[in-house]
């Protein structure tokens, strides 16, 4: 196993307010990884980072030996939270428009995850239930043969039926040489297909271990520790 | 289908103690290839990782082999399948009769009881068909 993802006292501020807090971790490919954390616990402003979206304020990071930039690009399929699609497009021509984009990306998966979760090609984006759009993005982010995945929130807005299948999409789709990083705060949902968790709590890492560890040590599932990890408190 | 987990215990322990299951009852028979790592994380919608930490598991106790190319097996000795059997059995037998005495029963009660529920299980599927029975 080598490393994959590599960062050293990274930090993002908001002006006064610290969004990320000196991480430093190691990612190793050929996993699958949850990145859970409540809202609010820098999620999002980390795997932004990853992806060249934000600047860091201070730490470094780096993806294979490159530091974020066209390099780094090359070898990472992001899934953002939010759509970013053109509306008017159709299916198969934001499938050319990615061919053309990304040296890694195979035009005949994507097709076939699309007939399996039944999506026309002729089917305009605007078009689409919420959740139908987010397996658009998610098949064409799937569809890259990328080694390393960065998910952000990809179930949130499909129900459980789709889940099971979209879980079925990542598994068979995914190649074991890649790594997964899965934010998501569904953790029942998806646990039973991660090997590791990273915790993120006001923007530090609290707690980096293999799903297996904490459920020897603790005798409890992801979830319940999660809930227990970053119980609310009424004061 | 994905297989139904708890999800307090580790998953490859999980996964070892249902291949087993499979295997003691003659589902996998000895000798008989087993499905890719692939194939069965995808069917018990696990991580290949965590089936992958299962099989090695599964190979080191010696109950599955792997033959370079053509995949993994499980084994012909039968000694070792029928010894794994009663293993489980006993294992089984202790949390039961455990259960039991922590509801009070003594032996001789817990032995006539299920001395009993046997008889009627037995009766009742004799009233049903007889069809499709191993001696």
């Amino acid at each position: 196993m080598s490393t994959l993802m590599e960062c050293n006292n990274l930090t993002k501020k908001y002006g006064a307010k610290t969004a990320v807090d000196n991480i430093s971790l190691s990612i190793e490919s050929g996993h699958i990884i949850g990145l859970l954390g409540p809202n609010g616990s820098g999620k999002t402003t980390l795997i932004k980072m990853i992806n060249g979206l934000l600047i860091p304020t201070s730490g470094t990071l780096s993806v294979l030996g490159h530091r974020i930039g066209v390099e780094s690009k090359k070898v990472i399929s992001y899934l953002p939270d939010h759509t970013w699609l053109n509306m008017n497009q159709k299916v198969k021509d934001l499938i050319v428009f990615f061919k053309d984009f990304f040296a890694d990306f195979e035009e005949e998966r994507a097709y076939d995850m699309l007939q399996k979760l039944n999506i026309s090609p002729n089917d305009r984006i605007k078009n689409m239930s919420k959740g139908t759009k987010e397996k658009v993005q998610l098949i064409l982010t799937m569809s890259r043969r990328a080694k390393l995945y960065v998910l952000d929130e990809p179930i949130a807005g499909v129900d459980p039926a789709a889940r099971d299948y979209i879980l079925d999409v990542i598994l068979s789709n995914y190649d074991p040489e890649a790594t997964l990083l899965i934010s998501t705060h569904l953790i029942a949902d998806i646990e039973n297909i991660l090997d590791e968790v990273l915790f993120l709590k006001n923007g530090s890492l609290c707690l980096a271990s293999s799903v297996d560890d904490i459920r020897s040590k603790h005798g409890k599932s992801i979830d319940m520790l999660f809930r227990e990890v970053f119980k609310c408190q009424v004061n | 289908m994905a297989w139904s987990l708890d999800s307090d215990r580790p998953i490859f322990l999980q996964i070892i103690e249902r291949i087993q299951t499979e295997i003691i009852s003659g589902r996998y028979a000895p000798g008989n290839k087993l499905p890719s790592v692939r194939e069965l994380a995808a069917e018990a919608a696990v991580n290949p990782n965590t089936m992958q930490k299962a099989f090695g598991e599964l190979e080191r106790s010696g109950l599955v082999y792997s033959q370079r190319t053509s995949g993994r097996f499980i084994t012909e000795d039968l000694v070792m399948i029928e010894d794994l059997k009663q293993k489980i059995a006993r294992e089984k037998i202790e949390t039961f009769l455990n259960g039991m005495k922590e509801m009070g029963f003594q032996n001789e009660e817990i032995l006539s009881l299920m001395k009993e529920t046997l008889h009627q299980q037995s009766s009742h599927s004799d009233s049903n068909t007889n069809g499709g029975k191993n001696i």
